[in-house]
């Protein structure tokens, strides 16, 4: 017996979401365009911008890809706030009908609602965030207890998809531009925890360098907008308290 | 309200006013250090000057901005704890929530001692 098919999406009655882009690029200065569009029950606010630059404006520029909240590239400033677009729905924060989008903050822009994010990545080199292997391929792979108090600490941030928003949300990245950031501290927390990591120290030494994790205010903005409920602050603190305890002699390992 | 203070309001959330008021209350006492240190300084050799200004010191007025002060120094004093307890403490989630309830009951005892008293 076949299925009904239900409509995933059914439109309101000629119901009209007025969304306003901040546009522009790196040349010129940055305009708002206001564009009215056809409002649906079910509707996150990527899908407005792709309608959009579908049938509104084709030279509207944006950058998503997995539309599920995985690859971290649709994030965006959504009436101010740093959201993942993808998983964000209208009904959620579009108010009296109307919604204003505009690029990452803190990043910038090549045009219209992308920027370029190199400056975010690159910190995450800067933060020493990359695995220094303590084995080869050719050892036996390490028995690592999932429920290790250690491993706990490690697994707590590894759902990062690195989409800037706590980047975006970060008033000491505003304020300081050679501050690392959440993501890339969080990392560098994560690895410092991670019994596989051969050389904590060195990560250590990356994160206490200028516009590390001492330049951190513990504002919170990184936890609090972060799209996958990760906790930057407290990862944050936990290099403040692995820094001052290394002052007074200990070492990780 | 300009565009960029609207802006900032909208990525207001309790930590972020915690901190405001953190910063703002010690911007606050950092004004009042100085004009503090200095009246104190009359006392070493302006006595007269000094009376003049205790005199003042009497008004209601005066009596609120000693209010305010108390307040500051209450709000710095508290933000800082909880910097502390926030940077020095990995307690869980569950964790913050006794330590929240056990502030709250003490609170709720203390003031009913209060109330009692007056």
């Amino acid at each position: 017996m076949s299925q009904p098919v239900v409509p995933s999406r059914t439109r309101a009655d000629g119901e009209k979401l007025s969304v306003t882009l901040e546009r522009g690029g790196p040349d010129g200065a940055s305009y708002r365009q206001t564009f009215d569009v056809p409002a649906y029950d079910k509707q996150t606010v990527l899908d407005v911008v792709s309608w959009i630059q579908q049938n509104a404006d084709p030279s509207v520029s944006y950058r998503f890809a997995c539309r599920v909240g995985m690859c971290g590239s649709c994030a965006m400033m959504v009436n101010g706030v740093p959201r993942w677009t993808c998983r964000t729905h209208v009904s959620k924060v579009a108010k009296g009908g109307a919604m204003e989008l505009a690029p990452l903050r803190n990043l910038p822009v090549i045009k219209d609602l992308v920027t370029d994010m190199d400056a975010f990545f690159d910190k995450w080199g800067a933060a020493e965030a990359r695995h220094h292997p303590s084995q080869t391929r050719d050892d036996p792979i390490a028995a690592i207890d999932p429920d290790s108090p250690e491993r706990q600490i490690a697994d707590a941030a590894i759902e990062c998809i690195n989409c800037a928003v706590c980047y975006a949300a970060c008033d000491t990245v505003a304020g300081d531009p050679d501050y690392l950031g959440p993501a890339a501290l969080q990392r560098a927390w994560t690895l410092y925890n991670d019994a596989k990591e051969a050389d904590p120290e060195a990560v250590l030494d990356a994160v206490t360098a200028k516009g590390g994790c001492h330049s951190c205010h513990s504002i919170g903005s990184c936890t609090a907008y972060c799209p996958n409920a990760l906790d930057p602050v407290s990862a944050i603190a936990g290099l403040k308290r692995a820094s001052a305890k290394r002052f007074f002699g200990a070492r990780k390992r | 309200m300009s565009r960029a203070l609207k802006r900032t309001m909208s990525r207001a959330h309790p930590l972020w006013l915690a901190y405001i008021l953190h910063r703002l209350s010690g911007l606050g006492l950092v004004l009042f250090l100085p004009l503090h240190f200095w009246v104190l300084s009359l006392a070493l050799d302006q006595a007269a000057q000094l009376d003049g200004f205790l005199a003042l010191a009497d008004l209601a007025l005066f009596k609120f901005a000693e209010f305010g002060l108390v307040f500051l120094l209450a709000l710095h004093m508290f933000g800082g704890l909880r910097l502390m307890a926030l940077e020095w403490l990995p307690w869980s989630s569950r964790q913050k929530t006794l330590a929240a309830a056990a502030v709250a009951g003490s609170f709720l005892v203390s003031v009913s001692f209060l109330v009692q008293a007056i």
